[in-house]
This record gives structure tokens, C-alpha cells and sequence, in this order.
């Protein structure tokens, strides 16, 4: 039998097939549908009404509600109370209501595993990718396409394998890689072709970890960023209660595979840190000089998850903010905020002066909140486009939750491992 | 028919194209703010059946399909450049925007007028050449003939 990566394996068992080949156009039967407020209820019940349609199948479907919560004026209010009503008058089985980003909740709510095909309201629906599930993101028309039939169509994408060789040293994370390859390539280097990470460092990370990889695999401009399973994925999953069988042997390149390679040394990786005004603009985080920072934004579906609060944690640990620094944290997901609670994270980061903001999107997205006017700001999230976090003079940098704390404790940006713990 | 052609730059984000600020409001609103960014005099005084020309890697960011429905609302009748972000080039035929993929696409000049030859994908400028344009399968093109997949989804859910 021809030889599959795991992108064509996925969407070959979508679309009833044994193998696909690479540029065919199939359509693919969907496991899993993902909508939030935003891209979700206000956007596709008009449609439906039109169509006089219905949803194809409640059990598929999650929504999310996580963008415009906490409600801060009349029409998020509006946008909240349709996607509340609609929940309830479509009885849907699975809501997630100011439970945390969706991209975080969807997984620790047990929804996905290896071998499915899912579709999200959102861009940075490949973190199911870290799973071993072809997600990608979708628009709310095509969402309302899927909501009807059940169905999609996708061109099978080639491969690029991100093999990253060697251990990541202290202090360097998932998101130092994805923003060294984000640099490396731009961000449409991905060509919405199937990303997928693999190496002895990629099976090193963490299942958070790997989350970030999928989820800025958007940023690379790829359609997924898979990384196949492994005995890690399934301990993970049976952790948040999946009870089905899952089947990690399956879900992996054949060797010998069509791909294009790519090779990357993770021991000399060194933190990143990207300028405004786009993720491609990272270099390493000692090479900038004196870039003062007024704020710092621990925060999003790609920053903000358990390890990466112990992470800021662990730098910040007995420490003091810069002269006039303000720090802003933002859980990703209500579950990680009460563990974090719970190891003393939480209050190591609020001794140090961080303000603690509600468990959504915030101000990532520029939806609810904003970063100051005029400020440099670091953040963790995914995006530094201008003007994305609600101010247009604002000057946004991005780095890992070590470099994000290290830069609120020096008031400037530093390579994080000068002054970790 | 001849289009006026509009030109702004590479990268454009959906920011750009419906900055998250105004993502709360209706279609109307976010395409008012369309683009400002990068070209303030853009929404104002576009003229339906113009066409938009932008360097490599258009659309990039956010599943936001208001940011092509923005171009749609204006009257925008299509987005020519090298290369487009692939969520954005799904997201711009389901809601009826045709995109097309020209390598040449910087040898458009602004405020020069173009004709699209979708039969055979050719751009056409005034200087007489004709720029080849990377095919668009046919149910795209068919999704945008119908003005999007919610009126194409209508059609084959009445009974003929």
C-alpha cells in the first residue's frame, strides 16, 4: 500500500478512503465541530433560520463561550445572550460557559482523540493537532456548511516535517520554537499545507506543550500542525477522563513517507522573542537592547496554560516588578487557574503585583480589555499584528511566559535564563 | 466591464481587514473600518466592481470571515495577489468573494483599469498584457456565482 503521513492517513479515514494522495480534493465526514460566541450562535442561527436547516448532529458539536466574557458592554452582552439562548433552545449537550479558551477546554474536556477529524470557529483550532486529530480552523459560513451536512471538503495537503533533534535546554519552550520557525519561514511559510512536528524533542514536550506547537501553527500559516500520539497522549487524555479506546499505534507517518524534511537543533535553541509588528519578526532575546517595557500580558490559549504559569512563577518567585510595570495574567482555562491556585502559582505571581483578569480571550484579541495606549508591551499570546490588542500605538512583543515575567522584573527585554530560579 | 484597481502592500492581516475593535457590530460598521490601517481613504471611496491588489500572503491571522465579507459589502469584486492565507481563501468563496492567485500581480499599477477573463483566468491592464492567473476550481467559482455557499446550500435544499 502507498506509503501515508499522518495528514493523509487522518483524511483518508475521514472521507471512507484507504489512502489519499497529495493536491485531491475530497470531502471529509466531521467528528467534531468547535464554534464560540464570537464566530458561533450570532453568526450561524440566522443562517440556519434561513436555510430553515438543523444541526446535523448535537452530539459533534461544542460551543465555547469565551470571547466576550466577562460582559463589559451592551453588545457583548447581546452577542453572550444569543449564544446562551440558542445553547439552550438547540438543548446542546456540550457548553463551556467562562470555563476558559476554547482551544484549552475543548481538550481537557475530553473531546478529542487521535484519528479524529474536527473543524473550529477559530484560527488556532490546529492545536488539536497535539492530539493527533486533523483540526483546522474554519469561517462561520463554511461552520454553518458543516453544522448542515456534516460535511467538508480539503485538498490533501504534502507534509513538511518540522524534526527538531536534541533537548530543549532550561528555560526554552514550545513557543521559542514555533516563533524561531514562525522567523524562519514567515507566516504563510506554511502554505496551508499539513505541518507536522516530530524528534526527540517534540516527544520530549509535554502534552500543554505540544498544544502550543499546534496552535501557532497557525502563525506558520499551515492548515494542522499534527504531532502523532504517543503513550504520553493517551495518558494525558484517560487524565481528563476519555474512556474510549484509543488507538496511538495507528496515528503516525509511514516511514519512507513523501515529506519534505526539515531539521532543527533544539540544545541551541535560545529563548525568542518577536517585534512588532508580526511573529515573524523573532530573534533571539538577548539580542535586544534596551527595549524598556511597560507591560507585560501573561495571557491566551498559547501562553497562559498551567505550565506556562509555573513558568512565570518560577521567575518571578520572591521577586518585585520593575519601577511602574504592570502585569496582566489571564488563565487559560478555569481548571488550570484552580490548579495553579492550589500549588501556591497563583499567589507567587500575585505577591510579585500581577493582576489577576478573568479566564477568556481578553485582551489577545483586543475584545474585552485593552493594553495601554502608547505602551511597549510583552505578551505571550500568538499575535503582535497592529493594533490586534485593541491599541493602535501600543508596541506588542512576544516571548514565552519565562521571557514575559523576566522582561516585567527587568523593565526591559532580556534572555529569561539571566535571571531564573 | 473594467475595474478600477486599488493597491496596498504584502501581510495584510484580517486586523486590518475587520479590526477586532468593531468585530461586535454588524457588517456595516466593520466594513466602514475596513483597512483603514493601511489605507484610510480605501472604504470611503471604493466603487463597487473594483478590484483590490495586494502583495504575497493576504489575509493572514484570524478565521474572522468578516474580513472578507468587509470586501464583499463594499463592492469589492475581487482580491488579486501571489499568495493568500488559506483560511482567508476558504472563508472569501464561502462568503462569495472571488480571489485570485496571480504571481504578476505587482505589475498593477494603481488606479489603472483592469478586466477579469475568468473563462480562461487572465487579468487584463491597459498596456495590453494579460496576467495568468492560477486556475479556481470549478466549485468555487460556482460557489462564488451564487454569491456564497449559504445561497448555494438555499438551492439545493428547494426542491426542484
Amino acid at each position: 500500500m502507498m506509503k501515508q503521513t499522518l495528514a493523509q492517513k487522518l483524511i483518508a479515514a475521514a472521507s471512507g478512503r484507504d489512502t489519499v494522495a497529495e493536491g485531491e480534493i475530497v470531502t471529509c465526514s466531521v467528528d467534531l465541530a468547535m464554534f464560540h460566541d464570537s464566530s458561533g450562535p450570532r453568526r450561524l442561527e440566522p443562517m440556519l433560520r434561513e436555510l430553515g436547516a438543523t444541526i446535523w448532529d448535537r452530539n459533534k458539536v461544542v460551543l465555547v463561550i469565551d470571547h466576550y466574557v466577562p460582559e463589559s458592554d451592551d453588545e457583548s452582552r447581546r452577542i453572550v445572550r444569543i449564544a446562551r439562548d440558542w445553547a439552550r433552545s438547540e438543548r446542546l449537550p456540550h457548553v463551556y460557559d467562562s470555563q476558559g479558551i476554547c482551544h484549552v477546554v475543548v481538550p481537557q474536556g475530553g473531546h478529542l482523540r487521535p484519528g479524529m477529524f474536527c473543524v473550529g470557529g477559530d484560527s488556532h483550532s490546529p492545536t488539536g493537532g497535539a492530539f493527533g486529530a486533523y483540526m483546522f480552523g474554519v469561517g462561520s459560513t463554511e461552520m454553518l456548511g458543516v453544522v448542515v451536512t456534516g460535511q467538508i471538503w480539503v485538498k490533501v495537503p504534502r507534509t513538511l516535517m518540522m524534526r527538531w533533534n536534541g533537548r530543549l535546554g532550561d528555560g526554552v519552550t514550545a513557543k521559542d520554537m514555533m516563533l524561531h520557525l514562525i522567523g524562519r519561514y514567515g507566516m504563510n511559510g506554511g502554505q496551508y499545507q499539513a505541518v507536522e512536528f516530530c524528534g526527540e524533542a517534540v516527544q520530549a514536550l509535554s502534552m500543554p506543550e505540544r498544544m502550543t506547537l499546534s496552535n501557532m501553527s497557525a502563525e506558520l500559516g499551515s492548515q494542522v500542525g499534527l504531532v502523532a500520539p504517543d503513550e504520553k497522549t493517551a495518558a494525558w487524555l484517560r487524565e481528563v477522563g476519555v474512556t474510549e479506546p484509543l488507538d496511538v499505534q495507528r496515528w503516525h507517518s509511514d516511514e519512507g513517507c513523501d515529506a519534505e524534511w526539515y531539521d532543527f537543533d533544539a540544545s541551541t535553541l535560545a529563548p525568542q522573542v518577536a517585534a512588532p509588528h508580526s511573529p515573524a519578526n523573532a530573534r533571539d532575546a538577548g539580542s535586544y537592547r534596551d527595549i524598556a517595557v511597560q507591560a507585560a500580558y501573561i495571557g491566551a490559549c498559547t501562553g497562559a496554560k498551567l505550565e506556562d504559569l509555573r513558568a512565570a512563577a518560577r521567575v518571578l518567585r520572591g521577586k518585585r516588578l520593575a519601577d511602574g510595570m504592570r502585569l496582566i495574567v489571564a488563565p487559560a482555562s478555569m481548571k488550570d487557574q484552580a490548579a495553579a491556585t492550589q500549588e501556591g502559582v497563583m499567589q507567587v505571581l500575585t505577591d510579585a503585583g500581577a493582576q489577576v483578569l478573568p479566564t477568556t480571550c481578553g485582551a489577545c484579541a483586543g475584545y474585552g480589555g485593552s493594553i495601554p495606549d502608547g505602551a511597549t508591551v510583552i505578551s505571550s499570546t500568538a499575535r503582535n499584528f497592529k493594533g490586534r490588542m485593541g491599541s493602535e500605538s501600543a508596541q506588542v512583543y512576544l516571548g514565552s511566559p519565562y521571557s514575559v515575567a523576566a522582561a516585567a522584573v527587568a523593565g526591559r527585554i532580556i534572555d529569561p535564563r539571566e535571571v531564573m530560579q | 466591464m473594467s475595474a478600477r484597481v486599488w493597491r496596498v502592500g504584502e501581510d495584510i492581516d484580517t486586523d486590518a481587514l475587520a479590526p477586532g475593535a468593531y468585530m461586535k457590530f454588524g457588517i456595516d460598521e466593520i466594513a466602514r473600518h475596513c483597512l483603514q490601517r493601511v489605507r484610510p481613504d480605501f472604504a470611503s471611496a471604493v466603487q463597487r466592481g473594483d478590484v483590490l491588489v495586494a502583495g504575497p500572503n493576504f489575509g493572514i491571522g484570524s478565521s474572522r470571515e468578516q474580513a472578507a465579507a468587509a470586501l464583499v459589502h463594499l463592492g469589492v469584486a475581487a482580491v488579486i495577489a501571489p499568495s493568500f492565507s488559506g483560511l482567508f481563501f476558504r472563508n472569501a468563496f464561502n462568503v462569495g468573494l472571488l480571489l485570485l492567485t496571480c504571481a504578476q500581480a505587482e505589475q498593477l499599477a494603481e488606479g489603472e483599469h483592469v478586466t477579469l477573463d475568468l473563462d480562461h483566468g487572465l487579468v487584463l491592464n491597459e498596456k495590453g498584457q494579460a496576467l495568468t492567473c492560477e486556475p479556481v476550481p470549478d466549485f468555487l467559482l460556482d460557489m462564488v456565482r451564487a454569491g456564497g455557499l449559504l445561497n448555494l446550500l438555499k438551492t439545493r435544499s428547494r426542491p426542484s
